[in-house]
């Protein structure tokens, strides 16, 4: 079978990462924040994956601690969407710049 | 030696009037502030008039007169030798000076009692009065030059105060403002002088320096032998001591602040700037006299020639003047030209006796100026006229005065202008003629006030709701007039002489007849001009013609001033220096200021308070960091 080389899988990663990462700036509503937060998880579970299929495919390290990531993932959406709901309910609004009752 | 350490009390005692009035007059002493300030000069003039009582006896009983230093506390040393000390000297000049200083400020006190009566402020009348006293008597004592010094800005302190009481006025707060910068101008020349002399002389005290001075001395070599503009120091110190002196006796032409500070209450003009402060120039340069006379000629012939043109300046320019107290203000600075210019020909004991009776007589013209003012409440002569019927006391007083000013035999001034009149005769002849016109332009300018005040008709119904004033007010006018009759007769000569020997007293004889004839000229011409009304006065203006109205402007010498300091210094001097101060001084903190505002504007966005921004900000960090870890470690 003709393998997709590393550096593709890599370069996927990368742009999910950096799309993640633009969405985490740019972004004010917190739900697109936390969906921006979940694709920069899931580059780094790509990473993972890749390096342990590619460089050491007899061990099993990487995909553990992937499959570790996405529990975590799920545990901080859970806990992420629970402020959500909190904010939405003392601000009316889940926009990050209406929630500025503690700045300066 | 008689024991004379109670001396100190005489100008404490007004002192602590001062301070009792300062703090509590004006709340719980309000009544008895009067009393209180008069009873603390009463018995300064007691000490003074015994003091002077023993100080003269011992002079008879040893033939001379020493100078004796009962007190002397040193105060601040600067080096072993060289101290300022708070001593007290007692020598001719100075016991004659406390016994006029006090006895006119105590006349003044009561006197003030009638006629400051009903002054919102009089407690803290009679504490500036106190202050006054204090100073002026402190600085006829002082044994230390720099002592004087404190004491000669305290009376400049005192007079500013006493000058702008009425401080609702805006003309008395200029007055008050014009008469401190005149006399702090001159102050610095005093200043400067000091350091001069003190410098060289290696001490500050009195004696010492002048027996330094004027005894071949290493002292006197060094002052001599530097030199500045071709002038010895010796010269320039004394000049610039008789610049300071010269300030404050308002001398041509420092004077344009005395007929200004005539906008205080007369008393306070009849105290300070007739009989007492004004003095303290004279007084000074007969301090330093032996000095003066050491130095050589030509620093006296700058006294003898300042001194003269001040006496013949201002009597041409009394003659023209329609405001009383601004006619004897003039008339106060031509007669301390006299005294001025009696120092600079070597009269000394004739300075110090014009001093003496001048003292008397122009107080007493101040204060009946001031019964007159309280009569009519205007200071203009063509409200007044005809007050002789109202006024028999005052007029009386007014006429003995007047005679006593134009030097009419038996009176006060006559003896005194006699010595003055010889002592220019011996010195320098163009003086002595400068003084003998000056003497019947004196004599005509006081009558030209007593005939329109007291003679012809009167403007309109004055009033007869007050006669002369209380018995306060009387009083004190009739004590003066016995002085200024009798103080002629007080044998000066004897007493009073710079080395403290008595001198033979000038017979008056023959020498008598020209000022007389002139003054009686003068009264005469007075009197035909002003004795009834008529158009005779504004003829002999109009004959006059420029020259009337350029002495009636004072020779324009305020103009000349301000054209000084606002065309010239303001201009070339102050803009200048407030375009630097703006824009370089102030422009270089301006700009400091700009750039940190910019700087933190410009990043102080980055602290937002936006978890966001600083997410970025980390990730570009990072970035970097990567980035560089990339390029220079590998």
């Amino acid at each position: 079978m003709n393998q997709v080389p590393l550096s593709h899988i890599l370069f996927v990663s990368a742009a999910l990462f950096f799309i993640g990462m633009y969405g985490l700036f740019t972004r004010r509503n917190m739900i697109t924040m936390l969906m921006s937060v979940e694709l920069i998880l899931n580059s780094v579970n790509i990473n993972f994956v890749a390096f342990n299929k590619y460089l050491y495919p007899e061990k099993l390290e990487g995909i553990f601690f992937s499959l570790f990531i996405i529990a975590i993932a799920a545990a901080e959406a859970a806990v992420a969407i629970a402020i959500i709901i909190n904010l939405y309910r003392n601000f009316r609004s889940i926009d990050v710049e209406d929630a500025g009752e503690m700045k300066f | 030696m008689p024991n004379y350490v109670y001396i100190a009390l005489i100008p404490l005692l007004p002192l602590a009037a001062f301070v009792v009035l300062g703090l509590w007059g004006r709340k719980y002493l309000r009544r008895l502030s009067g009393v209180i300030g008069t009873g603390a000069v009463l018995a300064s003039t007691g000490l003074s008039l015994w003091t002077a009582y023993r100080y003269f006896a011992a002079c008879l009983a040893d033939g001379a007169c020493r100078p004796v230093v009962p007190l002397k506390v040193t105060w601040l040393t600067f080096s072993p030798g060289l101290s300022i000390d708070m001593s007290i000297i007692l020598d001719p000049i100075s016991v004659m000076m406390i016994v006029v200083v006090s006895f006119v400020s105590l006349m003044v006190h009561i006197f003030s009692l009638g006629y400051m009566k009903g002054e919102a402020r009089f407690g803290t009348y009679y504490a500036f009065l106190g202050l006054f006293t204090f100073s002026m008597l402190g600085l006829v004592l002082s044994g230390n030059i720099f002592e004087i010094y404190i004491f000669w800005e305290l009376v400049g302190c005192s007079s500013f105060l006493l000058i702008g009481y009425y401080f609702d006025r805006p003309s008395a707060v200029a007055a008050a403002k014009k008469a401190f910068i005149v006399t702090r101008f001159a102050d610095l020349g005093f200043l400067v002088g000091i350091l001069i002399l003190s410098f060289h002389a290696e001490t500050l005290d009195f004696r010492t320096l002048i027996q330094r001075l004027t005894e071949p001395s290493p002292q006197l070599a060094s002052i001599t032998t530097a030199s500045f503009l071709g002038i010895s120091l010796l010269s320039w110190g004394l000049v610039l001591v008789f610049i300071g002196g010269a300030g404050k006796s308002a001398l041509f032409p420092l004077h344009v602040w005395l007929p200004d500070a005539m906008e205080g209450p007369t008393p306070v003009s009849a105290l300070i700037h007739a009989a007492t402060m004004v003095v303290a120039g004279v007084y000074l340069v007969a301090r330093l006299y032996p000095v003066y006379a050491y130095a050589g000629p030509a620093v006296l012939q700058v006294v003898l020639y300042i001194g003269a043109v001040s006496a013949i300046l201002a009597a041409v320019i009394a003659c023209t003047q329609t405001d009383i107290k601004r006619v004897l203000a003039y008339s106060t600075m031509s007669q301390i030209g006299y005294m001025m210019f009696a120092l600079g020909a070597s009269g000394y004991t004739a300075s110090m006796f014009h001093l003496f009776t001048h003292a008397f007589f122009k107080a007493l013209l101040f204060l009946c100026a001031g019964v007159i003012i309280h009569k009519v409440h205007s200071n203009e002569m063509k409200d007044m006229g005809g007050l002789r019927k109202l006024l028999p006391l005052t007029h009386g007083c007014f006429l003995i005065a007047c005679l006593a000013i134009a030097g009419i035999p038996p009176f006060s001034g006559f003896f005194s202008k006699e010595e003055i009149l010889q002592a220019a005769f011996h010195a320098n002849k163009f003086v002595y003629a400068i003084g003998l016109f000056t003497s019947g332009l004196t004599a005509f300018y006081m009558f030209r006030l007593y005939f329109s005040v007291f003679r012809g008709r009167r403007p309109h119904d004055v009033g007869s709701h007050h006669g002369e004033g209380p018995l306060t007010m009387k009083l004190p006018l009739v004590i003066l007039a016995a002085g200024v009759i009798f103080a002629g007769f007080v044998p000066f000569s004897r007493f009073v002489t710079y080395d403290g020997a008595p001198e033979k007293a000038h017979a008056i004889g023959a020498f008598a007849i020209a000022p007389v004839t002139l003054a009686l000229a003068g009264i005469f011409m007075a009197g035909y001009l002003y004795r009834k009304e008529s158009d005779r006065p504004a003829k002999a203006a109009a004959a006059l013609g420029g020259l009337y109205k350029f002495a009636y402007h004072k020779f324009y010498i305020d103009e000349v001033y301000s054209f000084i300091t606002k065309k010239i210094i303001f201009n070339l001097i102050g803009r200048p220096a407030a375009w630097i101060d703006r824009n370089i001084v102030d422009g270089l903190m301006n700009l400091l200021a700009a750039v940190t505002a910019k700087v933190s504007a410009g990043i102080k966005g980055f602290q937002s308070g936006k978890v966001q921004d600083y997410a970025l900000y980390f990730f570009a960090g990072i970035a970097v960091l990567a980035v560089l870890f990339i390029y220079i470690y590998t």
